[in-house]
């Protein structure tokens, strides 16, 4: 018994102004078409909330639904902030391993703000998110230059090294037409960006966007009965949490966990949420084909390759400049062009991120397809500790 | 003086320091203050006691913001880029987070030893702050 990604579809991520569900509806149809699954024919739908939009925002499962026309169909909705579409396709992929139902439609969109994001409105000092702008002003990327400056000090990567991975991406994401960003960029371009948190420039750090992604997911059996080929598996959907004592400064905290009193965990967070996807898809990142990593600063590309074990800790810069994680490498990385040319749309990245292995493993992409791909890896991770790392395999 | 947040830091006769909590049962220590469960899940405790950190330890790592931070924080005008280190606790494991004052970023190493104070907001209130230790 196996999950299987029927269909998916998305809305071109930009800064559109529009309504989330339009892009969410889009996505979702364009998903529901691809599958060749009639909507009124899903037992269920899961909508990937977002918090900035409104009661609807909210629940965007039943806002998904009556978009597309009440059916009956079961719903659930679910926030766990960037890993909100892990989770909704976690939530899918278990009903139908649970013989509760053969098709489900998983969904997430998002319209953002300008600028950086911040905490929902209102005095409320008992929330970090909201006390790390308050005492600090503390931003997302300044984590992420927290993180970079660290990793330069530590493996001695260098701003240079950064600027080649937007390079990468931004040559990927040229040729994806549902990216936002899709020029190509040099690295002088990248280097000569206004900084914004050092040592990351505007170029480092991934924009917020909107935007929309949907699968289809059902039983293997179902796809079977359709004859559909080739038949994508959804592999592993790891949703951990750290091991206490957490020993990275995370977003939003003020501070690590203590290691002084207990030996940190063999894995730290990141490590973690890979190694759990590996362990329940039975592969290792020998196997990986093509990897999705959630840059969302250059910086951070680099750690997670590390993290999910695509190679040693300090050579993923060595990967990089060699070309391993450009398409046509041994292991190409945000083969998509990644969150450097989509940005955030919070409850719609980890679904694109499955919609990006998926049409690699049906070798659907077109001029950026990664040459006979086996195994997909994406990761990603959801502020106050939520894992979110997905599996998709031939 | 007003502090922007009750409880999480004190000014004592040996300088600033930040207030924790440490478990009675198995000595993990927190910031900042935790009411409850003792953070380790192995260990269950539930008295958690107030203790004052050690003011004092080395950059785990730094950086800043160039541009000014939204909401609820309140910026300075004009702006001047404010410049954040988390910092690993002597003998503590743990690193904490916060502004840093009379220090940018070219001035600021990996592993440098800093020390804390405390420094008004551009509001008025005073938080937790990290300077070159004396």
């Amino acid at each position: 018994m196996s999950v299987v990604v029927l269909g998916t579809g998305m809305h071109p991520w930009g800064k559109w102004g529009r309504p989330f569900v339009e892009y969410g509806v889009a996505a979702a149809r364009a998903a529901l078409s691809d599958a060749g699954v009639a909507w009124t024919d899903v037992d269920f739908l899961v909508g990937a909330d977002t918090i900035r939009n409104g009661y609807p925002g909210f629940v965007a499962g039943a806002t998904y639904a009556q978009a597309l026309g009440w059916s009956g169909a079961r719903i659930a909705s679910c926030y766990a902030a960037c890993a909100s579409g892990a989770q909704a396709v976690d939530i899918a992929r278990t009903r139908i391993l649970a013989g509760l139902c053969e098709v489900a439609l998983v969904v997430g969109a998002d319209s953002t703000p300008k600028g950086f994001f911040t905490p929902v409105g209102g005095d409320r000092p008992d929330d970090p998110d909201w006390l790390r702008f308050r005492l600090l002003g503390a931003t997302n990327p300044a984590y992420f230059g927290l993180y970079a400056r660290r990793r330069m000090a530590v493996h001695g990567s260098t701003p240079a090294d950064f600027a080649a991975v937007k390079v990468k991406n931004a040559r990927a994401g040229s040729l994806n037409p549902m990216a936002r960003y899709r020029r190509p960029v040099t690295a002088d371009e990248v280097l000569a960006s206004p900084m914004v948190a050092d040592p990351l420039r505007l170029m480092d750090i991934c924009a917020t966007s909107d935007g929309g992604a949907a699968v289809v997911l059902a039983s293997e059996e179902y796809a079977r009965r359709r004859g559909t080929t080739p038949l994508v598996r959804l592999a592993a959907v790891a949703t951990v949490t750290p091991s206490f004592p957490s020993t990275v400064l995370e977003l939003p905290n003020f501070a690590t966990d203590s290691w002084a009193a207990a030996p940190p965990p063999e894995r730290p967070f990141r490590a973690a949420i890979a190694h759990a996807a590996y362990e329940e898809a039975g592969v290792g990142p020998e196997d990986v084909s093509l990897a999705e990593v959630y840059d969302l600063s250059t910086a951070l590309e680099l750690d997670w390759m590390e993290d999910a074990s695509l190679c040693p800790p300090g050579e993923a810069d060595k990967l990089l400049r060699g070309g391993e994680t450009a398409i046509g490498g041994r292991v190409p990385v945000n083969p998509s062009g990644g969150l450097a040319s989509f940005g955030e749309a919070v409850p719609a990245q980890a679904i694109a991120q499955l919609c990006e292995l998926t049409t690699q493993l049906r070798d659907r992409a077109g001029p950026r397809q990664v040459l006979r791909p086996r195994v997909g890896l994406a990761v990603n991770q959801g502020l106050f500790g939520h894992g979110s790392a997905l599996i998709a395999t031939l | 003086m007003t502090f922007a947040i009750d409880g999480w830091f004190a000014i004592d006769h040996d300088g600033v320091r930040l207030l924790g909590t440490r478990c009675a049962d198995c000595g993990t220590v927190c910031f900042p203050p935790r009411h409850g469960l003792c953070p380790d899940p192995r260990c269950g405790g539930t008295e958690l006691r107030e203790v004052r950190l050690p003011g004092r330890g080395r950059v785990w790592s730094y950086t800043n913001a160039c541009y000014p931070p939204p909401a609820p924080y309140v910026a300075a005008e004009p702006y001047e880029p404010v410049t954040l280190a988390a910092v690993e606790l002597d003998e503590a494991g743990i690193v904490v987070l916060g502004q840093v004052t009379g220090l940018t970023v070219a001035e600021l190493e990996v592993g440098m030893e800093l020390e804390l104070t405390s420094g008004p907001l551009a509001d008025g209130p005073h938080v937790w702050m990290w300077r070159r230790a004396s």
